[in-house]
């Protein structure tokens, strides 16, 4: 437990909302949000009076990758409401956002604040009155009690099991090194450094496949956002409908029937995919097209994935061959749909798009094909490819920071291993590691080490 | 016992006369006490009762840091070591300890020398029937003889001996050590006022006699050539240097152990207390490991014109019968003669989640335990409490602050943490992976870490501080000038390089970016660079490994520094945590069971949550400011 670092947490309610706020608070919070914040001036938070509010662009410090466009407002000590200095980011709202903010932070040297950590700061630096010291520790009991019936139900099965499976070969590998360290005249034989580095490299896999996976448990979790996008009167509406088994997107076969982005959430294999569907990229001069057209741009900026439709009885137009030129960088399945009509399109004729990815040939109207196209949704979403049902999946930023504390201690323990660095400095990377890993599924003390190595060595002369 | 007038009236009494209460007497004395040590036995004073050795992994760390704070055992056993070996130096720095095999004799007679000539120390004979108070402050001690013997603080050192009882196969008698008697009262007049008491076990092997062992059957275990000194002020180590002997169990003894199970105190229930898991008995080892073919045994001289030599590795407590048949067994001893049977003894102590970090107990004010009253094992955590305990009953009777390390200043420190905050199960024994900041706790740096502390309480004398403050300058300048000096890139150079196998040398390499790599130690990188290296071994050693560790000695400083946020956060010794709404039975039970002096130590309680942490936190600032 450290008091006094910088903390950060995202202060507005989960959920969907027009606006999510992330807090960052402590002596470091002015350093770290400079260094993932880019004002339009092309100042930064350092430079910022107390009290002000600017706008820019929150982004990843080592990619400078563009994760928002926010307004920060910045608060110095001691007139904010933990008497630190504090940053807050006012982004665009959606679960994504806000958690590729609070990533950005945590790797830029903030923690994830504590239940009720910011009050309790507010308390303990004198911004709250003595009055409120029991609501103060209501507060944190009540957060702290929550977020260990969270952190329970996330631990059972699986994940708990491979947590489990990470700490022990820790343990083992601690075991063995200070058994050698502290009774290395009692006739016990050092751990050689091949299998130490193969045991640590070992752990790490384990701890690099979990981290992996919590890509796909946010999504399992949050869902993603997808857009349907293609030519007017491709079927996407039908897709849609068939995909929601609802008749929501007014379907006519007029083109441009469907002016405006409509959306339905829909299970796609336990994914929850919020599915748009777009007004096309046509070229028009109509008014409330374009209107139609810009907003199908927007949509597509934000989708996380996105469905590419053809019709498959339709020769590829100019629009068609614009759209694929248009998403190269998207994560996409292709569809071809009208499946059921007399083909007209070739694999060949969008193989420079398709590429690795999947291409589905389906009918709106028959159903034909939606099974496989659940699939290839599911497939493309989900890194690892796994059935959400194996559940081996981290889906709390929490866990997910704590796994990468572990990472960057066994590199460095490997680094070490390589340099042939002393045992001890090994042992200190693992303990970096097993105490990340204690804060999900409780610590493993020195006692419990030597516990084990009074059980499996024969000590004492 | 003779006491004139004048001197029944003391500032410090230490109670017991082993390695905690030499170092405590010692400590109090040269601080400018008027102290007195009381003993059984005057003979018997700094007597090593079981192995005759000093150190060893994570214990030679103590010896340094007792040596850096002005303490004796170092320079003690510098005196009187026989042989001497730098232990774990497959590892890293901060691992290795040093270890002394020392004539046990000369040990306790030159201890006790050192004591005789200390001014302003009386060593008196006798027992302690019972502690006096005033208004629960100590007011001194009653003698077994019914004498009175007024003090401002007491330290009760007194080993084993308290209800002790030794156990030879099933018969047992209260006896303190082999021969000698137990305290009976004592440990009563501690109960009324109210103390726990655990019961403890440990052990002892047979002695064996030099003339019936056959060497020329044993393994020769040398020590080192030359032999590495413990105090930073031993120029010399004046004994001559013996080797050690290594030889083993076998099957035979196993099934002769195996077969009188039934006649082993242990075994058959007679023995309540509980023994250290890493000391076991060779019992113990034979039914515990009985896949293990064989046992090493280190036959080691308890000194150099004594017959007795101390089988390191079978320690016992069954009967003596089997102890002779089970020794025949074994390649050397097949004709040993015992001179003494091993045995275990049972003996009361008082869990020390009982003190404060100074060492006083909370219940009795003025009253100080150290050492295997605390429930710990070996010389040198004894010492280290003692020494510890002396300091602070001077600093106690000045109206001083007290001086209390905390885990990441020294083993010291750790060592005393862990006693006030968890739940001892065996006696305690140092060893390095208890200590967090390892790698900052070397026994190299014992002196860097602490000699300005022991200056500081008046145990360091001022010329030996001023060649410390010389050697400090000198590791700083050497490490600058390491940092600042670029080898200038000549053929020459290069050839030298490229024949060490080094590649990708930057022209702006220093001198330290070459130390840091790892194929280059010190000396290489003086010769590679063609420059003078320094006429200091230290300032060499040190300037090496702060080079080559500074990442890690970073990361863990780093450590330190949140570790003593949450330490300096001071919990009122007399803060009410039932006030404290939300904490579960359990948490209360804990804070209210050690009452942590503070939130770090809080946190290191054994089933207490952050969120735990967090509400005492708020509750702290809300009693805080009430009180305002």
């Amino acid at each position: 437990m450290n008091v006094g670092d910088t903390i950060c947490a995202i202060a507005t309610p989960p959920g969907e909302g027009g606006i999510g706020i992330i807090r960052l608070s402590g002596e470091k919070a002015i350093d770290i949000a400079s260094a993932v914040f880019v004002g339009s001036g092309g100042r930064t938070v350092c430079d910022y009076k107390t009290h002000t509010l600017h706008h820019g662009e929150l982004r990843a410090p080592d990619t400078s990758a563009r994760i928002d466009e926010v307004l920060v407002a910045v608060m110095k000590a001691p007139r904010s409401y933990t008497c630190e200095d504090v940053v807050e980011f006012h982004c665009h709202g959606g679960p994504l956002v806000l958690r590729l903010g609070l990533e950005v932070l945590i790797r830029s040297g903030a923690r994830l604040a504590e239940p009720g950590e910011f009050t309790k700061r507010a308390f303990l630096n004198g911004r709250l009155d003595l009055a409120q010291a029991e609501a103060v520790i209501d507060l944190i009991q009540a957060r702290s009690q929550t977020g260990l019936r969270v952190a329970l139900e996330q631990l059972r099965g699986a994940l708990s099991d491979e947590l489990g499976r990470i700490r022990e070969g820790l343990t083992r590998l601690l075991v063995e090194i200070e058994a050698g360290i502290d009774f290395s005249d009692e006739g016990i034989t050092f751990i050689s450094p091949q299998a130490l580095a193969a045991g640590i490299e070992k752990v790490a896999e384990r701890v690099e496949r979990l981290i992996r996976t919590a890509e796909d448990g946010r999504i399992l979790r949050e869902g993603v956002t997808a857009a349907l996008v293609g030519r007017p009167n491709v079927g996407k509406s039908s897709l849609l409908n068939a995909l929601a088994r609802a008749d929501r997107a007014i379907v006519t076969p007029i083109p441009g029937t469907t002016r405006d982005v409509l959306e339905e959430f829909v299970n796609v294999r336990g994914i929850p995919v919020r599915l748009q569907d777009t007004a096309g990229l046509r070229e028009t001069q109509d008014i409330v097209e374009l209107e139609g057209v810009r907003r199908t741009h927007d949509a597509l900026a934000r989708a996380e994935l996105v469905l590419v439709v053809l019709d498959g009885s339709m020769p590829l137009d100019p629009e068609d061959r614009r759209t694929l030129e248009l998403l190269q960088e998207k994560s996409a399945v292709l569809v071809v749909n009208k499946a059921d009509l007399l083909p007209r399109v070739e694999p060949a004729d969008f193989k420079g798009f398709a590429g690795p990815r999947r291409t589905v040939w389906t009918s709106a109207t028959t159903g034909a094909g939606l099974d496989e196209l659940r699939d290839a949704i599911r497939d493309t979403v989900l890194t690892q490819g796994l059935e959400p049902s194996e559940g081996v999946l981290i889906t709390h930023l929490r866990h997910r920071s704590a796994l990468e504390r572990a990472k960057t201690s066994l590199d460095q323990a490997r680094v070490s291993v390589r340099r042939h660095m002393a045992a001890e400095c090994i042992a200190a990377d693992l303990r970096v590691a097993i105490n990340a890993i204690g804060e999900i599924i409780g610590e493993t003390t020195t006692d419990d080490i030597l516990d084990r190595i009074f059980k499996e060595f024969c000590i004492g002369k | 016992m003779i006491i004139r007038a004048h001197d029944d009236r003391f500032d410090v009494i230490v109670v017991g006369g082993g390695h905690a209460g030499c170092e405590a007497a010692l400590a109090a004395a040269r601080m400018g006490a008027r102290t007195a040590l009381l003993t059984m036995e005057e003979d018997k004073i700094a007597q090593m009762s079981c192995n005759p050795a000093i150190g060893g992994i994570a214990k030679g760390h103590l010896v340094k840091e007792i040596d850096a704070l002005g303490g004796e055992m170092g320079r003690n056993t510098d005196k009187t070591g026989i042989q001497f070996r730098m232990l774990n130096t497959r590892n890293g720095p901060a691992v290795r300890s040093l270890r002394a095999q020392c004539d046990k004799k000369q040990y306790r007679l030159a201890m006790q020398a050192t004591l005789r000539a200390q001014p302003g120390f009386t060593i008196c004979r006798g027992t302690v029937d019972r502690i006096e108070t005033v208004g629960g402050r100590v007011s001194g001690v009653v003698t077994g003889a019914g004498a009175r013997l007024a003090a401002e603080a007491v330290i009760l050192t007194t080993g084993t001996f308290l209800k002790g009882l030794i156990h030879v196969g099933l018969n047992h008698f209260p006896a303190g050590r082999a021969g000698e008697d137990a305290a009976e009262h004592l440990s009563d007049c501690m109960r009324d006022f109210g103390f726990a008491v655990g019961r403890l076990k440990t052990g002892t092997p047979p002695r064996l006699d030099r003339d019936t062992i056959d060497f020329s059957l044993l393994a020769p275990q040398p020590g080192d050539d030359p032999p590495t000194p413990f105090s930073f002020r031993t120029e010399r180590i004046p004994m001559p240097q013996v080797c050690c002997h290594l030889t083993y169990t076998n099957a035979e003894t196993h099934r002769i152990i195996q077969d009188n199970l039934d006649r082993s105190p242990m075994f058959t229930g007679v023995i309540e207390g509980t023994g250290p898991r890493y000391c076991p008995s060779i019992e113990d080892k034979v039914v515990r490991f009985a896949d293990k073919s064989r046992h090493q045994i280190f036959i080691e001289p308890e000194g150099l014109d004594t017959n007795e030599f101390y089988p390191n590795g079978i320690s016992t407590s069954l009967p003596v019968d089997v102890q002779a048949a089970f020794l025949k067994t074994i390649p050397g001893l097949e004709s040993a003669r015992m001179l003494r049977p091993g045995y275990a003894v049972e003996y009361d102590y008082f869990p020390p989640r009982q003190l404060h970090p100074t060492m006083e107990t909370k219940l009795v004010e003025g009253l100080f335990h150290a050492g295997q009253i605390n429930g710990t094992s070996g010389y040198e955590e004894a010492a280290a409490q003692g020494l510890m305990a002396g300091i602070n009953a001077v600093l106690k009777i000045r109206g001083e602050a007290p001086c209390v390390l905390d885990r990441s200043d020294a083993y010291i420190g750790v060592l005393i943490d862990d006693l006030i905050t968890k739940d001892a199960r065996e006696p305690y024994r140092m060893f390095t992976s208890r200590a967090e900041y390892r790698l900052l706790l070397r026994q190299d740096n014992a002196d860097l870490r602490l000699t300005d502390t022991g200056h500081r309480l008046g145990l360091i004398p001022e010329g030996l501080y001023r060649r410390f403050c010389e050697k400090r300058d000198a590791i700083s300048r050497e490490r600058e000038r390491f940092r600042k000096t670029r080898p200038r890139l000549t053929p020459e150079f290069l050839a030298r390089a490229e024949a060490l196998g080094l590649e990708s040398l930057g022209a702006a390499i220093t001198l330290e970016g070459l130390l840091r790599r790892p194929e280059l130690d010190y000396e290489a990188v003086i010769g590679l660079a063609a420059v003078n290296g320094h006429p200091d071994a230290d300032v060499r050693e040190q300037v090496e490994i702060q080079a080559k560790y500074e990442g890690y000695i970073h990361r863990q400083s780093h450590d330190v520094d949140n570790f003593k946020r949450l330490e300096s956060r001071r919990i009122p010794p007399d803060f009410d945590y039932t006030s404290v709404k939300g904490f579960s039975r359990e948490v209360l039970e804990k804070l209210q069971s050690v009452r942590p002096h503070s939130l770090g130590q809080a946190s290191r309680i054994e089933g207490v949550t952050p969120a735990a942490i967090s509400l005492l936190q708020v509750a702290l600032e809300r009693s805080r400011r009430s009180a305002a």
